[in-house]
């Protein structure tokens, strides 16, 4: 089963409560995944010159004061550490192997835990944090195991995340094909294949775009896909549109859920537009500049 | 008789819970109007209803909303999400918005009708239900219809009818494709007639001349040894 839940803000004030209401659009979909949780939230970009990481530790006792000054979220820490992405990476993996790197850029912080997202809510302290965007996924396992690796959103490159409803037929196949093309994976779960093939995509020179229009050929199965990008987000269901996805736009924000009932939490949300989003057709949102703060983009993929 | 005939049940869903609606609902003896508030996207509202009574939801509602509606009639001020009236008797269901995936589906009676636009697989597997929709419809409309109509006022998606029995599939507008073994056929007086009939009962204002009607070429009832090798 799975939910999905999606935030952008389009006003300060929402961007002050985006982690609040994020979390309420996560417990709304609780009974739709009940195994695990998990966000990415857009905020706080680190220096230039600089990449934040969001590092998870299995180990309750996990000392993150080695790394500096770390923020910690439970099982997680936010590091903000000198150095380009790809450098900084490979030193943490380097010395400390048992730390995972959930996500790599400069706004995007990844959490994500085993157990119910009610809980998850309250033990990673959604309610204190705000953003200008993010994403959130409540899992229902069904082809692989229920473990912190296994929960999304899933890491597809510097800045981008990928959540996904659905499952994935081909996954093996891919995962294979990906591998050759240098893409690592932690896990035998179909979703981090998906966010390896758009990983590669981008890799090869895609827009987010193309690349998502490209998971339309390439990946059989059932999906509704929500991807997170530094200024963004984007949502792509697969052609036969089995799983659910409604999307509303108020003035003050822009929001996607598997249900309405997660949006209905919003305020305003009686007053917003409220669609389906339709069938192999990518939306997407980012913010471009002063003028002209938020948009839409809809394209016809034609497939 | 007249004033209690006046008289709405109000129900506001912030207040008191889904089922406790819905067995009410459901008493021998409920009362003739009721208005629902905040439904706030909640699944199963007005459910299973076999009364003669006119319920009002003033919100989205959503998956199944008036699922099994027997003579009752379900009006949602709002949006609906999949299985709207799903397996509909007989009665009305009415949704000012936009109907999720397979509204309609298996409906043996009744009338359902969708001002907005209604998604993919409207009216799957209909078995007597007459489905009239004021916008447009996703892909599968009319999925292995058996009995009943689709009125579709806009265009329709990908592959409508496929895999059609029977059933009568009327749309103005575009159709995107046609599904396996259904086809364009004539619009006939009686046709005119019965769709003139349906879109006067839905309160749609359109002129059925400007409809083209769609049904079953039948070529599909009995296994042709030819098709074998699509098995």
């Amino acid at each position: 089963m799975c939910g999905i839940v999606g935030l952008f803000a389009k006003t300060p004030d929402v961007e002050e409560r985006l982690g609040s209401l994020l979390g309420d659009m996560l417990a709304q979909m609780a009974d739709r995944g009940p195994d695990s949780a998990g966000i990415a939230v857009y905020r706080d970009p680190a220096p230039v010159g600089a990449t934040k990481l969001s590092l998870f530790s299995a180990d309750p006792d996990e000392d993150w004061s080695v790394l500096g000054d770390a923020a910690v979220h439970a099982s997680h820490a936010l590091v903000v550490l000198e150095g380009e992405a790809a450098e900084v990476q490979a030193r943490v993996r380097a010395e400390h192997p048992h730390l995972r790197v959930m996500s790599a850029g400069s706004r995007i912080e990844i959490f994500k835990e085993i157990g119910d997202p009610r809980g998850f809510v309250e033990r990673f302290g959604l309610a204190a944090m705000s953003g200008t965007h993010g994403l959130g996924h409540t899992r229902m396992a069904t082809e692989s195991k229920v473990t912190t690796e296994g929960a999304h959103p899933f890491s597809t490159g510097l800045d981008l995340c990928l959540v996904h409803n659905g499952s994935l037929s081909n996954h093996n196949r891919l995962r294979r094909m990906l591998r050759r093309e240098g893409i690592a994976f932690q896990t035998e779960n179909d979703t981090e294949v998906a966010a390896g093939y758009l990983e590669w995509r981008l890799r090869e020179g895609d827009t987010l775009q193309a690349a998502l229009e490209a998971c339309l050929v390439d990946l059989d199965g059932f999906y509704t896909f929500a991807v997170g990008t530094a200024d963004g987000f984007a949502v792509l269901r697969d052609p036969i549109a089995c799983k659910p996805a409604v999307m509303a736009e108020s003035d003050d924000w822009v929001a996607m859920a598997s249900e309405y009932r997660a949006i209905a939490v919003l305020p305003g949300a009686d007053a917003a537009e409220v669609w389906e989003p339709a069938p192999a057709q990518v939306y997407s949102w980012e913010r471009r500049g002063e003028a002209s703060p938020v948009t839409r983009s809809l394209a016809e993929t034609g497939v | 008789m007249a004033a209690i005939a006046d008289t709405v049940e109000s129900v506001d869903l912030a207040d008191v819970s889904l089922r406790d609606l819905n067995q009410r609902l459901h008493e021998a003896s409920p009362a003739p109007r009721w208005h629902v508030a905040h439904p706030n996207g909640a699944h199963a509202v007005a459910v299973g209803i076999d009364a003669d009574i006119e319920v009002e939801v003033d919100g989205h509602v959503g998956y199944y909303c008036a699922g099994m509606n027997k003579r009752a009639t379900v009006r949602v001020r709002g949006n609906a999400g999949v299985g709207l009236a799903e397996n509909i008797m007989s009665g009305t269901v009415v949704v000012d918005g936009y109907a999720g995936q397979s509204c309609a589906a298996t409906g043996r009676g009744g009338l359902v009708v969708v001002r907005g636009d209604a998604s993919a697989r409207c009216g799957i597997s209909m078995k007597g239900v007459d489905l009239v929709v004021a916008g447009s419809v996703g892909h599968m409309g009319a999925f292995m219809a058996q009995k009943g109509c689709l009125v579709v006022c806009g265009d329709a998606g990908e592959a409508l009818g496929d895999s059609i029995y029977e059933a009568r599939l009327y749309v103005r507008g575009s159709v995107a494709s046609l599904g396996a073994d259904c086809v364009e056929k004539e619009l006939a007086d009686e046709h005119l007639t019965e769709l003139r009939a349906l879109l006067e009962r839905a309160d749609v204002p359109a002129d059925a001349a400007d409809f083209r009607r769609y049904g079953s070429a039948r070529r599909l009832y009995s296994f042709d040894v030819d098709n074998a090798g699509a098995y």
